[in-house]
């Protein structure tokens, strides 16, 4: 196809550059911002000189947090969880997808197992019922109440049995003919081509983790059990609070103090629990399209 | 593939496909079906410390009219109507708008680029991107209000001022959703059959023709399902990110359901009155879901399994 570039249309071409710079520079200056407060010097950052470059440059802000510990205490929180929770979520994802993937024909049962976790993408309990039944079940203040409620992703669920759905008849076929039983056609048939999907729902159970702070919140009563969202959103909320209570500085916290401030550190510490994430970025740009992608247009 | 077997044969057959169901089966029985259950709250004098499903006291529908007399509660009501209403349009029309502009840049490395920029947002928790915009738009530190106040404007209470409140919310959920919500427009203009813009060329039309006659409605039925998607969502005002950024100053505006729910039962312990209220949220919710998978069946054929 070969178009005349019409004067009209370089016009056009040139604005429309010129605008989505503009967006993206919207999107990604708040960040650079934040970079750049963590990185200033207090004074500077509360007369609001800083803009995308650090004013007073220093790393206290960092240094202040390296000699708390409750930000680390947490984020060795979230790691653990993340670590239990993906796993869990795959196992109970694969485990549930694969049945749920045969049809009706073939496993009677299925429509009646399908309905049974779609109910719960319908109704949601609230807050309080939910609430109730993990203090019920003796979880709170421990690491599983975190991971158990959501065990299983139902959307990643459907994501992964559509896929499994879509695979061709033959294959699971030759795989009965030749007397493979369950287990095995999921583990040397189906597993091995699933791998593009695993992955993709790997990546929102590793999101949802390191991204949940609503459940830490809730369930554990001690800060010393909150994942690291939890405890940033103490931070976020409550600035001078964090400032304040560092007692395990001792007589080095008012030599801090007068060095670093609640937003310095702050910001410090939301560019810090953000790295994990910008580290899994280009993983996450590829899989989580493809992921949306699969889970919202069918053929 | 197997078929005409009998009944006990069928069993031993999918034995093993009843034992991997098994743990999600008791998982989600536990802890969606059990808080289910647990709705029972929002018609008892619930006393925590006779258990969940302990000899609580009934009271049948008072819990409601308790709640419904609440003087805030058609405020709260509004406000979360009002603040999903309009994150849901401008949810649909601002990535589809995007997602055209983008479309119109040729070179693959610079929209790569756009795309990496705009999509980060999106994978961030609405306690960093709070973080982020109190300190964005704090309103004698933040550089935005540096910056206007530089141009010789009034300061702005993005989130102290009930007025200007709602739109902050919606704004900047807009900011962090835009981006990646433009993915699945994306996908759809690239199964486009590119013949259809040859002949419209050869047929004279021009660009705006071309995006008006071909472009849209071959996105058309994705908008629609979204659109209708979206629909599940009306009383969803955005806990997340409203909890993170509101105060008592604008919570004539900004005080949504789901907020009032946790203050109710969590801060206030005012338990069956929070389970009626979120029981509320529930029923009208599943309404607006099922409606919503209905219509997107019937318009464009899309089923959730």
């Amino acid at each position: 196809m070969k178009i005349k570039t019409s004067i009209p249309r370089k016009i056009f071409i040139v604005c429309n550059t010129v605008f989505l710079l503009i967006i993206a520079l919207a999107c990604i200056a708040p960040f650079i911002n934040l970079l750049a407060v963590s990185f200033s010097d207090k004074t500077a950052v509360a007369a609001g000189e800083v803009t995308f470059f650090p004013v007073g440059f220093t790393t206290v802000s960092y240094e202040f947090i390296t000699n708390t510990s409750k930000f680390f205490v947490s984020l060795l929180v979230s790691l653990k969880r993340t670590a239990i929770g993906v796993p869990v979520n795959l196992l109970l994802i694969i485990l549930t997808a694969y049945p749920l993937s045969k049809s009706t024909k073939d496993f009677r049962a299925r429509s009646i197992f399908s309905w049974f976790f779609v109910v719960t993408i319908l109704f949601n309990a609230g807050l309080i019922p939910t609430y109730m039944v993990v203090r019920n079940t003796g979880l709170i203040d421990s690491i599983w109440s975190l991971v158990l409620p959501g065990a299983l992703p139902v959307f990643s669920m459907l994501v992964v049995m559509n896929y499994m759905r879509s695979l061709p008849k033959e294959l699971l076929e030759a795989a009965y003919i030749d007397g493979a039983s369950h287990v095995q056609t999921l583990l040397r048939v189906v597993l091995p081509v699933c791998t593009p999907t695993i992955a993709t729902v790997m990546l929102f159970s590793v999101v949802d983790h390191w991204n949940s702070w609503f459940d830490g919140m809730i369930y554990m009563n001690h800060i010393q059990n909150y994942p690291l969202q939890t405890y940033l959103q103490t931070v976020v909320v409550n600035p001078e609070e964090f400032m304040r209570n560092n007692t395990d500085l001792g007589g080095n916290l008012s030599k801090y103090l007068s060095m670093v401030s609640a937003r310095t550190t702050g910001a410090a510490q939301m560019f810090l629990a953000m790295i994990p994430i910008l580290i899994i970025y280009p993983y996450l740009q590829k899989y989580f399209t493809t992921g949306l992608v699969m889970g919202s247009v069918k053929e | 593939m197997f078929v005409n077997l009998k009944r006990k044969d069928r069993l031993l057959r999918d034995l093993p496909l009843y034992f991997m169901l098994l743990p999600a089966v008791v998982l989600v029985a536990i802890f969606s079906y059990g808080s289910m259950a647990g709705v029972i709250i929002a018609f008892q004098k619930f006393v925590p410390a006779k258990g969940l499903f302990g000899d609580q006291q009934w009271v049948g529908f008072q819990n409601f009219v308790t709640l419904f007399s609440v003087p805030n509660i058609g405020l709260v009501i509004r406000n979360t109507v009002i603040i999903a209403l309009f994150k849901m349009i401008a949810g649909v029309i601002v990535p589809v708008v995007f997602a055209l502009l983008l479309n119109e840049v040729r070179s693959m490395l610079t929209k790569r680029i756009f795309q990496t920029v705009v999509y980060l947002p999106h994978f961030l928790s609405w306690v960093i991107l709070s973080g982020v915009l109190i300190n964005l738009l704090s309103p004698s530190e933040g550089i935005v209000n540096i910056f206007l106040s530089k141009l010789g404007m009034e300061q702005i209470f993005f989130l102290g001022d009930p007025d200007v409140f709602p739109a902050t919310m919606v704004v900047s959920d807009i900011w962090k959703a835009f981006g990646f919500g433009s993915v699945i427009y994306l996908a759809a203009l690239t199964s486009i059959d590119p013949s259809l813009y040859e002949a419209a060329v050869i047929d004279g039309a021009n660009r705006w023709r071309q995006t008006w006659h071909i472009t849209l409605p071959g996105i058309s039925s994705i908008i629609v399902l979204m659109s209708v998607l979206g629909l599940a969502n009306i009383l969803n005002g955005g806990f997340d990110q409203i909890y993170n950024m509101y105060s008592p100053v604008v919570y004539s505006t900004g005080d949504i359901l789901d907020t009032f729910v946790f203050r109710l039962g969590i801060e206030q312990a005012q338990y069956s009155l929070s389970t009626a209220a979120g029981l509320f949220k529930s029923g009208v919710s599943l309404i607006f879901i099922v409606g919503s998978y209905y219509l997107a069946d019937k318009f464009t054929g899309y089923r959730v399994f």
